[in-house]
């Protein structure tokens, strides 16, 4: 794990906030990353493309960062399968109920004032904390 | 051109979870940490987000329409709900146990990493459960502008 950076951070959290911003500036969407997701998997074809667009962005975005010098940190995920398997689905069917995730809601919400957003975020921010406050110091186990 | 502009957006948007140091779960959970050593970098990269995006968004309230869009898709729900609060507690389990949540994740797909590619095939899992249900049991989850089924993000 890199060290606390606050400048990088700020940096790389107003990149995210441009980015949300010119979405809706330019294309009228909410940058909202489980929604883009949840919309490129049902919706007609018309409506698709640029949700995939959006996606094929993100995805490309490290190999640019890359090819400047600084490569994708690899990402240290959970040794169980289980785990892994778990936390996905979760992540993806949380996201989709709940209407949003740490973009939709933390981010794009947030700036739009939207009392349900601000619900949502604080709401996730506990739930997260919690399991990991019980996985790292066995809290409540 | 909607296309190539969403293209960009997502380049902007993934070079900034990059550069925060975001797209690497544990540095996340190390901010989720807070009995631990806890890493305040996720809350700095909330400020900037906002910082950017509510100046953009109060720009984007006085634009008649989009630059290159019919109009803006605002999310319009405001009411509290149950499906709001469950949805966010299960979303933040998944969360707090692997450290991802959907932008990483997709963004993590380009380190080929076996392990993100089945958490986001997973994620695709638990998306298409909840739209296959909506389907069948509409009611059971009350989302309004119906093929939007993404009520705020």
């Amino acid at each position: 794990m890199g060290a606390f950076d606050p400048i990088s951070a700020l940096i790389g959290g107003g990149l995210i906030g441009l980015a949300s911003a010119l979405l809706m500036l330019l294309n009228g969407r909410i940058a909202g990353i489980s929604g883009i997701l949840g919309g490129a998997l049902t919706m007609s074809a018309g409506d698709k493309i640029w949700r995939l667009s959006f996606i094929a962005g993100l995805i490309t975005a490290p190999i640019i960062i890359g090819s400047l010098g600084h490569p994708l940190p690899e990402p240290q995920m959970p040794t169980s399968w289980l785990l892994v398997v778990s936390a996905g689905v979760l992540v993806g069917f949380g996201a989709r109920y709940g209407g949003g995730c740490t973009s939709g809601h933390g981010v794009c919400g947030i700036a739009r004032l939207s009392a349900r957003s601000i619900v949502a975020t604080g709401v996730f921010m506990v739930s997260a904390i919690a399991v990991v406050a019980i996985i790292r110091h066995g809290f409540g186990g | 051109m909607q296309a190539l502009a969403s293209f960009l957006c997502g380049l902007i948007f993934g070079s900034g979870l990059m550069i925060s140091g975001m797209t690497q779960p544990t540095k996340v959970l190390g901010f989720l940490d807070i009995f631990g050593r806890w890493d305040p970098t996720l809350a700095f990269v909330m400020a900037g987000a906002l910082a950017i995006s509510s100046v953009g968004y109060a720009l984007a309230r006085r634009q008649k329409r989009p630059v290159i869009a019919p109009q803006h898709f605002w999310p319009k729900r405001t009411d509290l709900n149950r499906p709001l609060v469950i949805g966010s507690v299960l979303f933040g389990i998944g969360w707090g146990l692997a450290g991802l949540c959907p932008g990483p994740a997709l963004e993590n797909l380009a380190s080929l990493s076996p392990r993100v590619f089945v958490f986001v095939m997973a994620m695709i899992a638990g998306s298409t459960v909840l739209d296959l249900w909506q389907r069948h049991a509409p009611s059971a989850i009350p989302i309004e502008n119906a093929p939007l089924a993404n009520s705020d993000g």
